[in-house]
């Protein structure tokens, strides 16, 4: 059986065809701002302008009538471009006359790192430019233990390398600047039961700056402080649940160094670590188009008078009948 | 007098051992945390919540009597009991609600409070784990709180609205600030993906 899913649900556009083993065909344009963070209006400019040539791209390598299940990220994520991912769907859905699902964004982070990591239940971090969230199985829902109270880890290491004229993406440069980084400086470590923090820390962290800090031994500071946090809650849901896998997932999961840490604390407690492949950790087409197959297979689908955005879903909403 | 250790819990935060007379909290140092960091953070927990303990007792809160504070170390007094987390219901959330306005009305903020941090011992729940407490008389760090309790919750039992609801109950009528409730929901809302995209 073969899926499409579309992803567009912030700064990434992509449109992929996947069955149950593997990614078949994959297109890709993210949206880059010119300056500045994401701009909401840009990015969904972005998306219409680019999303017919990615589909077009995708059914060169994979025929049309070959496709069982169009799958769409229906949120959450920005509303502008939430729509245009949901007119695109369901057009091809309609044309081909195929069904729709809709797909919940986080949840398909999750099933993929599921999908291609031996992880059976394992406690996710998910880290990404908007969100940041700790989140286990319980029964048939998954739910979020523990989530950041304010920005989520990309954005913030988006303002701080903004902040210091580093261009977007910023997490990336942060990094390279933060292997360089040699002095540790106290930043604010915030976390409340299984939830944390990420404004203040931004803000003590660019105060470094100002005071002329070096930027490596800012980034470096932040890095270790931001990541402690992530680390300590994923930890705490552990020992919580009682549980011994750990899956990162998200784009920021693609830090090298919050991969090591959470791979130390794995190790001290006898806990398997997991990630998927880096392609597949940010935003992708493929992952939505695995859920999207996992859960027409499990008899989902959307019909398209209900496939309206939804830009504040939670991953909690989702009934999960699979295994 | 025996020294009989009886069971080891490796928490997310800290070791507890279990002897037949006494418990011992060690903070152990974390390897993925650069050294620095990790004993800031040791160091000032430790401290910080053995004094607390102290503090939450006087509040008229049930706590384990601390025996002594050594390094990364706290002895304390065990608490036998069931866990929390394995009875909940409506009553003993109720409970737990009156605490949580004896803590907050002397400022001190717990900032874990789940059913896992809790063991009720003859009817009386005793707050076992001050790691992450601290004092402060804002609003907000007390919304903080209560929306830690309720995430607990929901993470963890499907009656976790009744549960919630005995909470508020107890927590007013032991003179919780209606405020405090008011800002926990608002606290709940603000953790949506629509407002975390913001621009810089």
């Amino acid at each position: 059986m073969k899926a499409l899913g579309i992803e567009g649900t912030a700064w990434s556009l992509s449109v992929a065809v996947v069955d149950e083993n593997d990614v078949i065909a994959i297109a890709e344009n993210p949206y880059i701002p010119k300056e500045g963070g994401i701009h909401p209006r840009e990015a969904s400019q972005h998306h219409s302008e680019h999303i017919a040539e990615l589909i077009a791209s995708v059914f060169s390598k994979v025929k049309p009538d070959e496709i069982d299940v169009v799958a769409f990220s229906q949120g959450p994520g920005m509303g502008g471009c939430l729509r245009v991912v949901a007119t695109a769907a369901r057009t091809i859905a309609l044309k081909l006359n195929k069904p729709l699902v809709g797909v919940n964004h986080c949840l398909a982070h999750v099933e993929v790192g599921r999908w291609k990591t031996k992880a059976k239940n394992p406690v996710s971090l998910y880290v990404s430019g908007g969100n940041s969230q700790v989140i286990a199985r319980r029964g048939n829902r998954y739910r979020v233990f523990g989530e950041t109270l304010d920005i989520g880890i990309g954005n913030a290491l988006d303002k701080l390398a903004r902040y210091m004229g580093l261009k977007h993406p910023g997490g990336p440069k942060i990094e390279e600047l933060a292997k360089k980084g040699r002095k540790y400086y106290e930043l604010p470590y915030v976390v409340k039961g299984m939830d944390f923090s990420f404004s203040g820390l931004v803000t003590a962290a660019q105060k470094l700056y100002d005071e002329g800090v070096r930027k490596e031994d800012v980034a470096f500071s932040f890095q270790e402080t931001a990541f402690a946090m992530l680390t300590e809650v994923t930890e705490r849901a552990l020992a919580y649940l009682d549980l011994d896998e750990v899956l990162l997932v998200g784009g920021v999961g693609a830090n090298e160094r919050l991969q090591e840490m959470l791979k130390t604390m794995c190790e001290d407690r006898d806990a398997k670590f997991f990630a998927p492949p880096k392609r597949l950790m940010g935003d992708n087409g493929a992952m939505i188009a695995y859920l999207g197959l996992l859960m027409y297979k499990h008899g989902y689908e959307t019909p398209v008078e209900k496939s309206t955005i939804k830009p504040d879903f939670r991953i909690e909403e989702v009934v999960v009948n699979w295994d | 007098m025996g020294k009989k250790l009886l069971s080891i819990y490796i928490g997310g935060e800290a070791v507890v051992k279990i002897y037949d007379n006494k418990v011992e909290k060690i903070r152990k140092p974390k390897k993925y945390r650069i050294r620095r960091l990790d004993k800031i953070l040791r160091i000032r927990r430790t401290k910080s919540e053995a004094k607390i303990l102290h503090l939450a007792r006087k509040s008229g809160v049930a706590t384990p009597i601390v025996y002594d504070v050594v390094g990364c170390k706290i002895v304390m007094e065990k608490i036998s009991g069931e866990p929390v987390k394995h009875v909940m219901n409506a009553e003993i959330s109720k409970k737990i609600g009156e605490s949580v306005a004896k803590l907050h009305a002397n400022d001190i903020i717990h900032g874990d409070i789940t059913p896992m941090n809790m063991i009720i011992q003859d009817g009386k729940i005793y707050f076992i784990d001050f790691g992450l407490a601290f004092i402060d008389n804002k609003i907000e760090p007390k919304g903080v709180d209560l929306h830690v309790y309720f995430e607990s919750l929901k993470a963890y039992y499907d009656d976790w609205k009744e549960l919630k609801e005995s909470f508020v109950e107890g927590y007013l009528r032991a003179g919780g600030s209606k405020d405090v409730v008011l800002r926990a929901e608002e606290i709940e809302s603000r953790g949506r993906y629509v407002e975390r995209v913001g621009l810089a």
